[in-house]
């Protein structure tokens, strides 16, 4: 395990293991608490396995009422707890502390109300986000948030992470669509948000909770908003000799006043990785692989294919095939959603990042990347959401070869750094978690993050539900919460009176 | 002694808060103050007005993002976006005419800060949802900034759209982000006019079920129906469903629309101008008569509304948007304090009343906003004393001791 620090364990919990175990069986009985090694182990990690832990205990609750008492059992013993839904998270989100219990939340996969008059779902968070729109897909509805990882990932999972997916570019993020929730407080105490109707009343808890990385609160329901299909979606597959046309055609169509369904972008390698792996027909002469999608009336899409169409003929597109069958539009995006695992065969080990960039930075900060790449002398497939200017560099390492894992870090920081120096962003929908913890200071001043602490410190002040995620520094509640004034200061004698 | 600050830029803001923090001199923060009027009146001596903290920063149409300080005239930027083909996809409505101000008066901040969206909302979503970055002062004091430029960020907690809906109450802000749309080439309304109650609910949502892409559904009863010139169907009540986009693209959806509301009663179209300019008396509610009474604003679920609706007292009317989920309710009593209201809502499934026009003796006794559950209630309380300790960012307008 290379550089990050986690909070040190506390060796009196570790001592006290077995009453905590007995305490939580008195909460949760049966097969509800795990302790033993073996068991615990498939908890140890989440999708970045490069760190792993084994928690305390695991406990799988299947009620409200147990995760409040656990939680308020936990708040009471200033015992850590770490929220778990599905385990995807790529940034260590769901990573265990050796002093904590894990609470995985996988059991609450129920469908409690299916709403579709008003457009709305009520689920429990441990149900998969494709579990959504197979629950609404016979009249027609889907949930649009669709990361890639949706046949397993949950829909608390992605309240945390704020996930986003291919369609994110016109449908909005998780943030977008969540009507209302209910979540259970480090204290015990159970709370709701908004509900059925549009706009929680008074301030925007959901805003804050979407994206809080499971250091908020404990999701227990979650109200979603769902969507009637588009009537139809077209897919066009355009190649082009360089990634800087490619980035160009994007602009244009972005400047053109055309929102596609999804507009993605593959470099070479990732091309060649994915074809190998599922023959989706991709020209294998081009140096960038556009996919385009156009959903809505058929009329509509029509006119806008041709639109697209002629926009990369303008730059000089190579290769242009348009869907014309569902079966042929399917197998364009297979290439593309398969492009992890693609690139997973031919590299032992990969590192995915995550940063965003405005649209029009993509041709710099491509050229950029293969310089990085040199310097640190490893390769990268990549692989992004570009109408959104999401990037998701595939850093190729062999853990095996001594060095390796702590070069492919580094590379990753620098792309990240270079991110945020062109005015973008450390993560796009992955999350910070501990992966991109440390460098939180690159895009945020001390005094950003305190503020953001003190967010935290409203819901959880004794730092108890997920710590050592997100934030490099942990401050103490008390110590955020003090003012250094200068009394007796008078404003700026220049300002404005009326 | 009172004291009415004009900060002209963000240094002198931050100077601005940080001696009412020290001193705790609470403030009451405006941008233009054509909102003023809405909410707890509030007991505050001094004044920090936003409206000299103006100018867009920076607009880039091609990345579709503008950023703008926030006592910018919100007229200003919309002019802006409009000459370059784009617009604000979350169509903010404009108080103004209710509260007895003029129409266009608000700042780019207060309109944020509060939240406002318009008709769109159903499709394109809140303000909220289109906020991505933000510079602001806290109650501390302290210049923070959060979010970024960029549509797809999850760096760090969401507190540029947590700004959005608090009023001015956690933080000044300097400069907010938003992104931006292209706008529509054309619109078309379907109307049916006649429908009752559930007739009219059903209709809105069956279309709004449908994959028509309805960027507007509102529900006008006969009664203020009648009160509006031009052509509303003769007076009868009129459920209208907006279709925008392309020319080829909206007719064909129209042709969705009535297949789907085949059952419900003869469909009619309003073309571009009509449409244009029902969607903007919707909007700012300017189908309602000037001397209205006290005006609720409610949120529920739109299958919801027509109990609501029903346990009203005699003599109020409602407008639908929303596709019935938002019900403005001009009450001619302005004195009542929203119990029998709340309480139909709460038995209807749930939602939020907030009272947006009423006498300052009525707004000063009762729950404006929407009273919370004790557990969320303390916990606004500890989210607005992590932003101001010392309560000095409009203290009490929107609850009690926040
Ligand atoms: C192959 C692959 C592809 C992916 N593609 C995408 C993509 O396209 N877009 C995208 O955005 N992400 C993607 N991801 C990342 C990941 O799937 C998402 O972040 C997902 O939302 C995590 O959900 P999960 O249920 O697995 O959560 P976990 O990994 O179990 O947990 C993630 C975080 O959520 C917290 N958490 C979980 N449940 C709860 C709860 N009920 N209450 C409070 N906190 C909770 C945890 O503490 C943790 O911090 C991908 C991952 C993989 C492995």
């Amino acid at each position: 395990m290379s550089g990050i620090a986690m909070p040190k364990p506390s060796q009196e919990l570790l001592r006290n293991k077995a009453q905590i175990v007995k305490d939580l069986q008195r909460i949760i009985s049966g097969e509800g608490v795990i302790c033993e090694e073996i068991e615990l182990r498939p908890y140890e990690t989440d999708a970045l396995t490069a760190y792993r832990q084994i928690p305390l205990a695991v406990v799988l609750p299947e009620t409200v009422e147990q995760v409040s008492q656990i939680l308020k059992y936990c708040y009471a013993n200033e015992v850590k707890v770490v929220p778990r839904g599905a385990g995807t998270s790529l940034s260590g989100g769901a990573l265990p502390l050796a002093d904590s219990v894990l609470m995985s939340m996988m059991k609450f996969n129920q469908i409690l109300d299916i709403d579709l008059p008003n457009r709305a779902v009520v689920v429990q968070p441990g149900v998969t986000n494709l579990g959504i729109t197979h629950a609404v897909q016979h009249e027609g509805f889907y949930y649009a948030p669709d990361p890639s990882s949706q046949i397993a990932c949950s829909i608390g999972g992605n309240i945390a992470e704020n996930s986003g997916g291919v369609h994110s570019l016109k449908y909005g993020l998780t943030t977008n669509n969540v009507l209302g929730l209910e979540m259970v407080l480090m204290s015990g105490e159970v709370i709701r948000l908004g509900g059925k109707h549009l706009d929680a009343e008074g301030y925007d808890f959901l805003a804050l909770l979407a994206g809080s990385e499971g250091l908020l609160g404990v999701v227990t329901e979650v109200t979603v908003r769902v969507l009637q299909k588009p009537e139809t979606a077209r897919a066009a597959l355009i190649g082009f000799p360089s990634s800087e046309q490619a980035g160009q055609c994007v602009a244009d169509i972005i400047g053109a006043g055309i929102i596609p369904g999804g507009m993605e972008l593959m470099d070479k390698l990732a091309i060649d990785a994915a074809e190998d792996f599922v023959h989706a027909g991709y020209p294998l002469d081009v140096e960038a692989l556009m996919i385009v999608e156009l959903d809505g009336p058929e009329a509509e899409v029509d006119r806008l294919l041709q639109e697209v169409s002629s926009l990369a003929t303008q730059n000089n597109s190579t290769y242009l095939r348009v869907s014309e069958t569902e079966d042929e539009r399917n197998t364009f995006w297979a290439g593309r959603k398969a492009a992890f695992p693609a690139v997973g065969r031919i590299s032992p080990d990969y590192l995915c990042m995550d940063g965003t960039i405005p649209r029009k930075a993509l041709p710099q900060v491509l050229k950029r990347m293969q310089v990085l790449g040199e310097k640190h002398g490893l390769r990268c497939a990549n692989v992004f959401h570009a109408g959104d200017g999401n990037l998701h560099p595939l850093i190729l390492y062999d853990a095996n070869n001594p060095g390796e894992l702590e070069a492919a870090e580094a590379f990753g920081a620098d792309i990240l750094r270079l991110c945020v120096e062109v005015g973008g962003v450390l993560t796009g929908e992955h999350g910070v978690g501990i992966e991109k913890r440390d460098l939180m200071p690159e895009m945020f001043s001390e005094t950003d993050l305190k503020q953001q602490q003190r967010v935290k410190c409203a819901f959880d002040e004794k730092h108890l539900l997920n710590p050592g995620k997100v934030f490099p520094v942990l401050h103490r509640c008390a110590e955020l919460g003090r003012m250094h004034v200068h009394k007796g200061q008078l404003p700026f004698p220049n300002i404005p009176r009326f | 002694m009172a004291q009415s600050f004009r900060p002209r830029d963000t240094a002198e803001l931050v100077e601005v808060v940080k001696w009412a923090a020290a001193e705790q001199q609470p403030l009451e923060v405006i941008g233009n103050g054509s909102k003023r009027a809405l909410g707890r009146p509030m007991q505050v001596a001094n004044t920090l007005a936003l409206d000299h903290l103006t100018g867009v920063v920076d607009y880039e149409p091609a990345e579709l993002v503008l950023t703008a300080r926030a006592g910018t005239p919100l007229a200003e930027i919309q002019a802006l976006l409009q000459d370059n083909g784009q617009e604000l996809a979350f169509e903010p409505m404009d108080y103004g005419p209710v509260l007895g101000e003029e129409l266009g008066r608000a700042t780019f901040g207060g309109t944020l800060s509060a939240n406002v969206s318009g008709p769109r909302r159903i499709k394109a979503g809140a303000a909220r949802d289109h906020v991505l970055g933000l510079e602001a002062v806290s109650g501390r004091g302290e210049l923070f900034r959060a979010g970024g430029r960029v549509v797809k960020n999850v760096t760090g907690y969401d507190l540029a759209r947590a700004f959005c809906a608090s009023w001015g109450t956690l933080a000044v802000a300097s400069t907010i982000t938003v992104k931006v749309a292209p706008k529509a080439t054309t619109e078309k309304t379907v109307c049916l006019f006649g429908l009752q109650g559930v007739e009219a609910t059903g209709a809105m949502s069956a279309a709004l079920g449908s994959s028509a892409e309805v960027s507007g559904a509102a529900h006008v009863p006969e009664k203020l129906a009648a009160l509006q010139s031009g052509n509303w169907g003769g007076g009868r009540s009129a459920t209208l469903l907006r279709l925008e986009g392309i020319e080829e693209s909206i007719d064909y959806r129209v042709g969705i629309l009535r297949r789907v509301l085949e059952l419900a009663g003869t469909v009619e179209i309003m073309d571009a101008a009509a449409s244009f300019s029902v969607w903007q008396s919707i909007r700012n509610l300017t189908v309602f008569p000037h001397n209205l009474g006290a005006l609720w604003r409610v949120s529920v679920a739109p299958t919801a509304a027509d109990d609501v609706i029903a346990s009203l007292p005699e003599g109020c009317l409602v407008m639908q948007d929303w596709g019935g989920g938002l019900l403005w309710i001009a009450d001619p009593d302005d004195q009542r304090d929203g119990t029998s209201l709340r309480a139909a809502i709460a038995s209807a499934g749930g939602g939020h009343a907030t009272l947006v026009k009423a006498p300052e003796n009525v707004r000063n006794t009762i729950d404006v906003f929407h009273p919370q559950e004790p557990g969320l209630s303390l916990l606004t309380k500890r989210l607005k004393s992590q932003f101001d300790p010392h309560g000095i960012l409009n203290p009490g307008r929107m609850y009690k001791g926040v």
